[in-house]
């Protein structure tokens, strides 16, 4: 089927298969692999994008029902070689080691703060508790968390 | 010449929390992990895995698979090319089953096709006749005279007796206790991944995620009939591993695909096949006795273990010898008979994950600890610290300990972090109680408990391996000034091996431009990232290449100038420039008109194995972790609260503070997983909670702050002085929790993970039926296949290198 979505800004098509997921034709059709596939039944939230401007679980979203809407992935955060404030303060902080879960982590984190600039530590363990971390027991995450407020605010 | 003094040194050298060589690709979305790969033309690969757990193979009919769309190879066991055995350390495993099934799970053939789901779909039309074996699912029936038989000789794998001094001393006082620990999923994030493209000399590259290239080529090139040469390993992103990557994944059955199709094949598992794809940790049931003296000194430490190996050997056999020499936990214990005995069974195959043994013996005798202390009214601390091991004492292996043993600091200095301030419950936010919003009460039933433990963990192979690393540093002038390169087969799965070989480059050359090269077999082994080891290893490889490549420069200069040829000790390297007693003489760019390449082999000291009675010196060296944990139980509800984690860590020396601290805290959430959550259930040999819906990590809501206090007790005679920092907080905080647990509940908590029924006593503590299992017959303490000439692995592979 031809599957069409504006993703990070620009329309792009793909052949896919009826049932495939988005994180599949994501990472599968479109050559955007950042997008994690770490469980894929919704549980980790390694594959979470913007669909519409809503946060998603890519793999539980099927490709088709995001045809001819917008897609925002993790890919669309640095521009050129600057990192956006989240991504840095991730690296800063000591909040990656494998990094598998980063990505997701990282659009998760992005859209906490724009809905909510400065969230208590409770709803910061909340609003992250579908990210599952492995190697971080979380401590560097918040932190990370911390620092990108800090950075988004006195970026205005 | 100019001259001038020169005080600044290098940033991002040996002692900083340095970024991560690897962290801007990683926040990106750019780095390659194994399951991103991609080539041109490439297929995708699956495996059909057996749905019994123990069943003789029929007739198996893959016409109907073989025609499905898009489908270029259907592939069984009559299709390996070589040996169709491999093992990490002897040669067990079936590539391909091809007369018997041993576990739930075990490859019986495997497809490649153009699109994953083509694959997935001819795997389903494949039609297999088993015949159902009778399955051996529990450890003590394995060692019965009319148990099944999992293998022709048998199913003892490998049983440890280590005995000193008088195993029936006179005691003031007894404490006897059976416990139990679950079979706990390392679930790395990655799952496993990797991409087989053929070569044009009939030979193959496999980039993939693993621990250990050059120990997986030594598997895979026999089952391919390939000299090891034309099977070039490559490491792709690394998901996380904690041991699930050292034995073998992908690796053959990609390149089996690959080499029979002539396309790249990529092979990329799910959720629910990792979990049947790589080893777990073992469950092992634990029978202590500690006899002391009224003044609270350890007289004897008397324990049996069992553990569940699964139906490969992987690597229990040194799993059994790490539990046997750590089950009396860091302290001085004059008499003891330690006995462990690893059997095969028709459950999961059992390995290598962070601790390596030592977390399921350390639940066990820091409970006896907790239990000893009650028994003689002795604060639980207190004790521990009478009895700490020191550097001298005499181990149970016979020899006394070598090197540093920081036990009384980390066990002082962890008690002295201050507890947590207590948030009165009524001002409290919801998610603060335990079970967070799901706590529907107004904490009536909440109780607060504080538990200690201490643990100690070797750092490297074992039992006189000489698992040794290769490293080659060069510096060559580039346009913007001196580049230090670093080539290392070493794995960094995450937890900064190339980033701190980094910092210790620039420190040790005074460069700050430092590459390091992607992994692969071009060079020689690094061994495995595993055992804590590749800060000593890697680390150590790295900071002796350097001092080579020192020599080497101050050698031109001293050529250039005529001062001699012998080591002028006033000569420093510092910010790129060459000080004699602090002064610049000359940059290192004008001595870098050829490149200075060093490349050597650094050992770790030898150790040996152990004799019939477990004596001898095994490990190389130890770190010590202790860790106190307040926790709140609502004991209604069986819901758990961990509020704080206080933890002290020995390292020998931090190059990277910031990665220290994130591998205590990263540890103990999976040592929280065991204690609290994790357990791979398995029933009759079958796995009945394969995803990540039914296996409980622990998320954010879970884990709490975790205080570390990084201790540096330098390791005598090691570059640096450095211990490793990967397993000690795991190996400790199981203990912990589950001793704050019991502090809160006053119940007997003798199996790990603990659960809610446990907590709120509707359950009785688990009981042993037939009490101290007998030892098992065996000709030593070898590992049996090594007694009926199954070809070793690792062994093989370093004598050859050493």
């Amino acid at each position: 089927m031809l599957f069409r979505a504006n993703v990070n800004g620009t329309w792009r098509e793909a052949d896919i298969w009826a049932g495939v997921s988005l994180l599949s034709a994501l990472r599968d059709d479109l050559g955007l692999p950042g997008s994690k596939n770490a469980c894929e039944q919704g549980e980790c939230g390694s594959c979470s994008v913007w669909l519409d401007g809503v946060l998603v679980c890519a793999c539980l979203v099927l490709a088709m029902q995001a045809s001819g809407r917008e897609v925002r992935t993790v890919e669309s955060l640095s521009v050129e070689d600057r990192l956006h404030p989240v991504q840095d303060a991730f690296v800063e902080a000591g909040a990656v080691q494998c990094g598998f879960c980063t990505p997701g982590l990282i659009v998760a984190v992005t859209d906490l703060l724009e809905q909510e600039p400065h969230p208590s530590e409770p709803a910061v363990r909340e609003a992250l508790s579908g990210n599952l971390c492995r190697c971080t027991g979380y401590a560097k995450i918040l932190d990370a968390v911390r620092l990108a407020e800090e950075r988004l605010e006195s970026a205005g | 010449m100019s001259v001038r003094t020169v005080t600044r040194s290098i940033p991002d050298g040996v002692g900083t929390s340095s970024r991560r060589i690897d962290g801007t690709p990683k926040v990106e979305g750019r780095y390659a992990y194994g399951s991103d790969l991609w080539a041109e033309r490439m297929l995708w690969g699956a495996t059909l895995r057996s749905p019994h757990p123990h069943a003789r193979l029929g007739s198996i009919d893959v016409s109907a698979a073989s025609a499905s769309p898009g489908v270029h190879a259907v592939l069984l066991a009559r299709d390996v090319p070589g040996k169709n055995t491999y093992g990490l350390e002897f040669a067990d495993q079936p590539v391909l089953a091809g007369d018997v099934v041993r576990y739930q799970g075990e490859p019986v053939a495997l497809i490649a096709a153009e699109h994953p789901e083509q694959a997935r779909r001819a795997a389903a039309r494949i039609e297999v006749e088993y015949e159902l074996l009778p399955v051996l699912s529990d450890m003590q029936d394995a060692l019965l005279d009319d148990a099944p038989k999992v293998h022709d000789f048998g199913n003892v794998l490998r049983h440890i007796r280590i005995q000193q001094g008088d195993p029936a001393p006179a005691a003031d006082v007894w404490v006897e206790g059976y416990y139990e620990t679950g079979m706990q999923d390392q679930a790395a994030l990655g799952p496993e991944g990797g991409l087989a493209i053929p070569a044009e000399d009939g030979g193959v590259d496999v980039y993939v995620a693993t621990q250990w290239l050059h120990v997986d080529r030594q598997q895979i090139a026999p089952c391919l009939n390939l000299p090891e040469e034309m099977v070039r390993l490559h490491m792709a992103g690394v998901g996380g591993a904690f041991g699930s990557r050292e034995d073998v994944n992908v690796q053959i059955h990609a390149s089996m695909l690959a080499l029979f199709t002539g396309r790249p094949v990529k092979m990329s598992y799910s959720r629910e096949e990792s979990f049947f794809g790589h080893v777990h940790r073992h469950p092992f049931r634990i029978w202590m006795c500690h006899g002391g003296t009224r003044d609270g000194r350890l007289v004897v430490v008397r324990a049996r273990l069992l553990a569940d190996g699964g139906a490969y050997t992987s690597s229990s056999s040194a799993v059994i010898v790490n539990a046997c020499t750590f089950a009396c936990g860091p302290y001085e214990v004059p008499n003891a008979l330690i006995e462990g005995t690893a059997v095969y069974t028709n459950n999961p195959p059992c390995g290598a994950m962070r601790g390596f043994g030592a977390p399921q013996v350390c639940f066990a005798h820091e409970s006896q600890m907790d239990r000893l202390a009650g028994a003689l009214g002795i604060d639980p601390v207190e004790l521990r610290l009478r009895n700490a091991m020191y550097p001298g004492a005499n181990l149970p292996t016979g020899r006394p300990l070598h090197g540093a043993a920081s036990v009384r600091e980390v066990i002082e200095r962890c008690r002295d972090i201050p507890l947590p301030v207590e948030t009165p419950l009524e001002s409290r936010e919801r998610s603060l109680l335990p079970g967070g919003v799901g706590n529907v009460t107004r904490g009536e039933g909440i109780r607060r408990g504080v538990g200690f433990a201490v643990a100690y963990k070797n750092i490297g192979y074992s039992e006189g391996f000489d698992d040794s690393s290769e490293v080659e540093v060069s510096v060559t002038r580039g346009p913007e000034g001196a580049v230090v390169e670093i080539h290392t087969a070493g794995i960094d799965y995450g937890q900064g091996l190339h980033t701190i070989v980094a910092q210790i480059a620039r420190t040790e050359l005074g460069v700050s431009r430092v590459v390091v090269r992607q992994p692969d077999t071009l060079i020689g082994s690094a061994g495995s990232t595993s055992a804590s080891r590749q800060t000593l290893m890697t680390g150590g490889a790295v900071h002796q290449a350097c001092a080579a490549v020192r020599r080497t420069l101050f050698g031109r200069l001293q050529a250039r100038h005529n001062t001699g040829l012998e080591p002028d000790p006033s000569l420093e390297l510092v910010g790129g420039e060459v000080l004699r007693e602090g002064v610049a003489i000359a940059t290192i760019e004008e001595l870098l008109d050829d490149p200075v390449v060093e490349r050597l082999v650094h050992h770790h000291r030898r150790t040996t194995s152990l004799d019939e009675n477990g004596q001898g010196d095994p490990h190389v060296e130890f770190a010590f972790a202790a860790e106190r944990v307040v926790v709140e139980v609502d004991e209604e509800l069986g819901l758990v609260r961990v509020v704080q984690v206080a933890a002290t860590a020995d390292v020998g020396k931090a190059i990277n503070p910031q990665g220290v601290t994130g591998q205590v805290e990263g540890g103990t959430a999976q040592g929280l997983g065991l204690a609290i959550l994790e357990e791979l259930q398995v029933k009759d040999g079958v796995i009945r909670n394969p995803s990540f819906t039914d296996y409980l990590l622990p998320t954010f809501l879970d884990m709490p702050p975790v205080v570390t206090e990084i201790v540096e007790d330098p390791e005598p005679g090691v570059p640096m002085g450095v211990k490793g920092v990967g397993e000690h907080s795991t190996v400790v905080s199981t203990a912990a929790i589950v001793s704050a647990l019991r502090d809160a509940t006053g119940r007997d908590l003798n199996r790990v993970p603990v659960r809610p029924d446990d907590l709120i006593g509707i359950v009785p503590p688990i009981q042993n039926r037939g009490g101290w299992p007998p030892s098992p017959k065996v000709p030593g303490n070898e590992p049996i296949p090594r007694y009926v000439g199954l070809s070793r692995g690792q062994g093989e592979l370093m004598d050859e290198d050493g």
